[in-house]
């Protein structure tokens, strides 16, 4: 590996967001390297999907800085964040239900897929080409969760698995530079796990990108998390490498509640 | 040649029922079998059509309740008659002059379109709705005291009366206030209309087969989602909306020019309930339903005329009978069987 390499794609610092009187998020850092798979744990309701939030600008932050890949994302909205790299799946997932799974994928190469509203209406050359192109990286990205054969099948009647993969796929169509994956684990079996483990790796190689992931599927974080941040009412308590993270105090305190004499 | 995919077989079907309704039409109107009133209810049906496949543009396909169409459509077809009155000397072909004249409706519609799509497009749900509505109320208002003449020195406008207009001896009002528009020569034929719903058809089934029509209905079906994959959604929106708006001015001019007298009043909020109605029970999104709904429910109350006062009546239980046929679907499957028992061939419906 270069020493490039390892320059950070993300970098946040103190970031923060109140709702009212409740501080949902405060003086949260990380810094994620270019090819780095990073997980983000916490109990339920810490703030992580609120930290996702705040990255891709669903929600404006009240304090703090994201620089990404160098450039400070102040000033972009959501639609801009994606742009400049970050793509995201979601908690409860959200797919286009009534398009077919191709055209969810096409949806994620909108930005790379140029031609206008009137070549589509004429279906000059341009369409001809361009869709042809879209069609072709479609099911190759497909092929990544061999999801090709489901092409022309509707988002909304896939399995629920099926629909968490092809949050993924879209994600990734847009070519981020991180990606950020919201409990891709969910609702899934011990065995779909370990193969989503192995997909989720074979994602960050082939396409050289960095991976932040919420879970609380322990295998799956322990498993390919190379950095882990752990948050607990909206502050980080931990930071560290999987087995400084399962030795830590605060963390298993933070988990399991405190201890009143008795060893773990 | 290529296998065709099932949305362009699907379109070639829509093109196919629209000009099979032509020539049997025609064919019935040359052989001299068709009643004046059902045969003057040719060209209402197209302008029709268009109407209610342009809002299904907004209502089916961008996700969008809008309730002020007839708007669009009012001011596509003034404009249109100012165009085709006050070229009436100057070019003589009576088929330019309404080409000219639908271009100009559906350009001043898509400018209004554009206007008014600013800032009720940043509305979501029912406030989307109330707010077209109010906006299709206001071009009707507007309408209402419009006055444009032309003479010699060209057109000339005033929001006050006819007197204001300050021509010349010799000069014609065009658009008389609420009076509208007097004496339009009639130029709109069944074939012109015909050939607009064509083309309106062309340009919504081909839009929505592309990357533009693609992003426009992820947007109705998750916002959220569409602007996390990069989707600008004023965007999308506005597309749908001006677009829809330019087709809603190009049927106003097509319907206007078949009448000598159009009046604002026309175009109310009744008239974009009527076309709403079209849309929700042809289906929302189905380009098909829509074309079929607005064809049948606007000879309906012509059809009914024998039966006097109790045309209203019968025309709301049809209204109730289809509501409950296309969208339950028990009574679909037992109608679908019905049909089949009829015709002798295996249902086609499904629960």
């Amino acid at each position: 590996m270069s020493e490039n390499d390892n320059r950070p794609v993300l970098e946040v610092s103190h970031l923060g967001i109140d709702f009212g009187g409740l501080t949902a998020v405060d003086d949260f850092n990380i810094s994620i390297a270019k090819t780095e798979i990073a997980g983000l744990i916490g109990p339920n309701g810490a703030g992580k999907t609120t930290i996702f939030n705040l990255l891709t600008k669903v929600y404006q932050p009240g304090r703090g800085k994201i620089i990404l890949d160098g450039k400070d994302t102040a000033k972009m909205n959501t639609v801009q964040v994606n742009r400049a790299g970050i793509a995201r799946t979601f908690q409860n997932i959200r797919l286009f239900d009534k398009l077919t799974v191709e055209d969810n994928v096409k949806i994620g190469l909108h930005n790379h897929n140029e031609y206008g509203m009137w070549s589509g209406i004429f279906r000059l050359p341009k369409y001809w080409n361009e869709e042809k192109k879209s069609h072709e990286k479609a099911l190759d990205l497909l092929s990544i969760f061999d999801m090709a054969d489901l092409a022309n099948v509707t988002a909304g009647s896939l399995p629920y698995g099926a629909q968490r993969r092809l949050e993924i796929v879209r994600a990734l169509a847009t070519e981020p530079k991180v990606l950020l994956l919201d409990e891709p684990a969910a609702g899934m079996n011990p065995s779909e796990t370990a193969e989503l483990m192995e997909n989720i790796r074979k994602i960050r190689d082939r396409f050289q990108i960095a991976v932040l992931l919420i879970e609380h599927d322990m295998s799956l974080v322990m498993g390919i998390c190379e950095g882990i941040a752990v948050l607990n009412f909206g502050r980080i308590i931990a930071k560290g490498t999987p087995a400084q993270i399962q030795n830590n105090p605060q963390v298993i305190e933070a988990y399991l509640g405190k201890k009143k004499g008795v060893k773990p | 040649m290529k296998k065709l995919s099932k949305s362009s077989r699907s379109s070639f079907v829509n093109y196919a029922i629209v000009i099979i309704f032509y020539i049997i039409f025609q064919t019935l109107v040359s052989a001299g079998k068709l009643s004046s009133s059902l045969s003057g209810q040719l060209i209402p049906i197209c302008t029709y059509v268009i109407m209610a496949l342009a809002l299904n543009l907004v209502v089916g396909i961008s996700g969008e309740l809008s309730l002020g169409h007839a708007g669009f459509m009012s001011v596509g077809a003034f404009s249109g008659v100012v165009v085709a009155t006050a070229l009436q000397d100057v070019i003589t072909l009576s088929p330019l002059r309404l080409i000219l004249a639908i271009i100009t409706g559906a350009v001043i519609a898509a400018i209004a379109g554009t206007i008014i799509g600013v800032p009720v497009l940043r509305l979501q749900g029912d406030y989307l709705a109330i707010v077209t509505l109010a906006f299709g109320e206001i071009i009707k208002n507007v309408m209402n005291c419009l006055y444009i003449g032309a003479d010699s020195h060209g057109l000339h406008f005033s929001m006050k009366d006819g007197n204001s207009l300050n021509m010349e001896t010799g000069g014609t009002v065009i658009i008389n206030g609420p009076m509208g528009a007097l004496g339009i020569k009639k130029i709109s034929t069944f074939l012109s209309a015909i050939i607009l719903v064509l083309i309106v058809l062309f340009i919504i089934q081909n839009l929505v087969n592309s990357r533009a029509g693609r992003a426009i209905k992820a947007i109705r079906d998750n916002r959220i989602a569409a602007e996390s994959c990069g989707l600008n959604i004023m965007k999308y929106k506005m597309m749908a909306f001006v677009l829809s708006a330019a087709m809603a001015g190009a049927a106003g001019a097509l319907y206007a020019l078949n009448y000598s007298t159009v009046v604002p009043k026309k175009f109310d909020f009744n008239t974009s309930i009527l076309i709403l109605v079209f849309v929700v029970l042809g289906g929302i999104g189905n380009l098909r339903g829509s074309i079929i709904a607005a064809a049948i429910l606007t000879v309906l109350p012509e059809l009914l005329r024998q039966f006097q006062d109790y045309r209203m009546l019968v025309y709301a239980i049809v209204l109730i009978l289809v509501m409950i046929i296309t969208n339950n679907s028990k009574a679909k499957e037992v109608f679908g069987k019905t049909l089949a028992k009829i015709f002798k061939r295996p249902a086609k419906g499904q629960a």
